[in-house]
């Protein structure tokens, strides 16, 4: 018995039940087309948190005054005073692994620029924190190192306090706003960025030279943080080693004292949001894979329907020659048939489904080869195992009995 | 008989016993049969149900193996085989035609009658859709090549398997009671074609309890409790053919 006769009469077998046949075959359809939209969906939302997560700097490391008990009383880290100027030119001086730096420390509060006012942060940093989280000046420029060292008035609007100061649409460069009392000379625009995955608008914000938030606005000997690039992303935790120890020497901390700083990186907080919604996809695929086995249990209910049904054809076959071998294979392609021909129509309705989603609902979506290769794969081997009974079981009858059967 | 001796032979049974195991009894559905069949012979084989003659057909048929004695179909012993070999022999070797036809539903009938070609696998597609059409033409069914198995009467339905039973060319044909669900001028014609058969020489057994069928066949052999109590040979046979032009067209 060669294959394409076996073949010829599980098609024709098939032929006879076409109903029969297709809605064994929806089961394997439905759960293969769930799983490659559910892990289209999830691998969708990954791509796109790590697209936003890279856009803010994924080689970012942030570093926070961290704990310091002060008679029993944890500090909110920003009150913290562990960090200071000193450190940030240490850690700049010192590291090798990073690419940029810049000290943080904001302050909040009124801007005023005539009649408008608005209520925002003046973020006081040095000039590289615009490579760190990538962002541009588009109007003007940004201040300068001699900027910095003289602790300039001088400021760095962002677009949503160009609109809420200039809503005639003034251009703001060289005009003077006041933060507070201290008026400050407006000498660039940053580029727009919208909102961020957590809904922050990365645009109301001004950038002011740290120094003069330090010296002119709060009066502070302390920064509120440091952000630093690493140079290479993958060398992320090399770099914050570095960091580490610098910041130790620096704080001269005896190897027993715990670290009076945190430091947190970009990589960090991409992991854990990225683990998040691996956990959503594995969970999605996994009651799509449920669905998938429902048809796989569709199929073998089916073929021992269809066993039961043909005894007197099995008892037939045999007697006129078939071995047991012929008739086994026969069941198992017939069951491998029905689940790799619903499988592919399973692909078919996964990506129509995956391209409904993301017309219709606008969520990201992105369907992998793997998943598809993967899906595929599982309903062959599905068809192999639930088609395997029913064919054993057939292979097994007594052509004597088989062929009296009623 | 002299003239049947030089011939071939194409079945040897050998004091064939087959026992049962019912429970804690024993049945004994053979008790010791033996006798040869020739080339070219049409042996009726009688007896009434329990006689053993299902289990008789089965062993003749490679489907069951005697518990003793030994069974030669055209010179190879059968009872040592394993399931595959007797597959294999069954395929090459025997045509059977059943009571019921047994034909596949909604199946034409040339791929019907391709059946038994497709266990072959020496044989193309070209020669098995060949064989069928002429085997089909043999039984007289040149017209209905491709009609499905259930567009047809019960006569039809028996010539298609008749077809498939010749379709391998076997050295025998087994029929178990290949007339018994057809109305007696069908069965006539049937009979008509066994007997047209037999003139060809082929060498059939045709298993029946209807006594009648005996005065058509070359060789009557009666059972009855696992035992052989009659082997006649009949130098008189009866020509179906006669019998069924006698018989009015439309019986009902």
């Amino acid at each position: 018995m060669n294959i394409s006769n076996l073949l010829k009469i599980a098609l024709k077998a098939l032929n006879n039940n076409k109903l029969r046949c297709f809605l064994t075959m929806l089961g394997v359809i439905i759960g293969v087309g769930a799983v490659i939209a559910m892990l289209a969906i999830g691998q969708g939302s990954k791509n796109s948190i790590k697209a936003q997560i890279s856009e803010m700097g994924s080689n970012m490391i942030m570093i926070f005054p961290g704990t310091e008990q002060r008679g029993g009383v944890r500090q909110s880290s920003s009150d913290m005073q562990t960090l200071k100027p000193s450190d940030y030119e240490a850690i700049a001086s010192q590291a090798e692994t990073i690419a940029n730096i810049t000290p943080t420390v904001s302050s909040s509060g009124q801007w005023v620029y005539g009649n408008n006012n608005y209520p925002s942060q003046a973020q006081g940093v040095n000039s590289q924190y615009l490579a760190i989280r990538q962002r541009s000046v588009a109007e003007g420029e940004m201040f300068t190192e001699h900027e910095i060292k003289s602790a300039a008035k001088v400021c760095v609007l962002g677009r949503t306090l160009v609109e809420n100061l200039f809503p005639d649409g003034t251009d703001p460069i060289g005009k003077v706003v006041r933060f507070g009392q201290i008026p400050l000379t407006v000498i660039g625009v940053l580029d727009e960025k919208g909102y961020n995955t957590m809904g922050q608008d990365q645009d109301d914000l001004a950038l002011v030279p740290y120094t003069t938030v330090m010296k002119r606005i709060l009066a502070t000997d302390y920064l509120q943080g440091i952000q630093a690039s690493a140079a290479d992303e993958s060398q992320t935790d090399r770099t914050i080693a570095e960091i580490t120890d610098i910041l130790r020497t620096q704080h001269k901390l005896r190897d027993d004292e715990e670290n009076n700083f945190t430091i947190r990186s970009m990589q960090e907080l991409a992991e854990m949001i990225s683990s998040t919604s691996s956990m959503m996809t594995v969970l999605l695929a996994a009651v799509a894979g449920i669905s998938l086995l429902v048809g796989g249990i569709g199929i073998m209910n089916i073929m021992i329907v269809s066993v039961t049904e043909r005894t007197r054809e099995i008892g037939l076959r045999m007697s006129i020659g078939a071995t047991g071998r012929d008739i086994m294979m026969q069941f198992l392609i017939e069951a491998v048939i029905i689940s790799v021909t619903g499988g592919l129509l399973g692909i078919l309705l996964g990506a129509v489904s995956t391209w409904m989603i993301s017309i219709f609902a606008h969520w990201p979506v992105a369907i992998s080869s793997a998943s598809v290769i993967l899906s595929f794969m599982v309903c062959t081997v599905i068809g192999i195992i639930f088609g395997f009974y029913p064919a054993a079981k057939a292979s097994n009858l007594d052509p004597i009995e088989a062929i009296r059967y009623e | 008989m002299s003239k049947e001796i030089i011939r071939k032979e194409i079945i040897r049974l050998d004091n064939l016993k087959r026992y049962f195991k019912v429970g804690n009894e024993t049945v004994k559905a053979l008790r010791g049969v033996s006798f040869t069949i020739h080339e070219g012979e049409f042996v009726t084989i009688m007896g009434t149900s329990g006689s053993g003659k299902s289990t008789l057909l089965n062993t003749l048929g490679c489907l069951d193996t005697p518990t003793s004695g030994e069974y030669y179909l055209d010179g190879i012993a059968v009872r040592g085989m394993g399931k595959n070999e007797r597959a294999r022999i069954r395929n090459r070797k025997i045509g059977f035609i059943f009571q019921n036809y047994n034909l596949l539903p909604k199946t034409t009938s040339v791929e019907n009658v391709e059946l038994p070609l497709l266990y072959n696998p020496k044989i193309s597609a070209r020669e098995r859709a060949e064989r069928a059409v002429r085997c089909l033409q043999e039984v007289g069914l040149g017209e209905r090549l491709y009609h499905k198995s259930n567009q047809m009467s019960g006569g039809q339905q028996q010539r298609v398997a008749i077809a498939r039973a010749l379709v391998n060319d076997p050295v025998i044909i087994l029929a178990d009671e290949a007339t018994g669900n057809l109305d007696t001028r069908t069965s006539f014609s049937i009979l008509t074609l066994f007997q047209r058969l037999h003139r060809e020489g082929r060498t059939i057994i045709f298993v029946t309890h209807n006594p009648e069928i005996a005065q058509y066949s070359s060789r009557n052999i009666t059972l009855r409790d696992g035992r052989i109590v009659g082997d006649e040979y009949n130098d008189n046979i009866m020509s179906a053919e006669e019998v069924y032009r006698s018989l009015p067209e439309d019986n009902d």
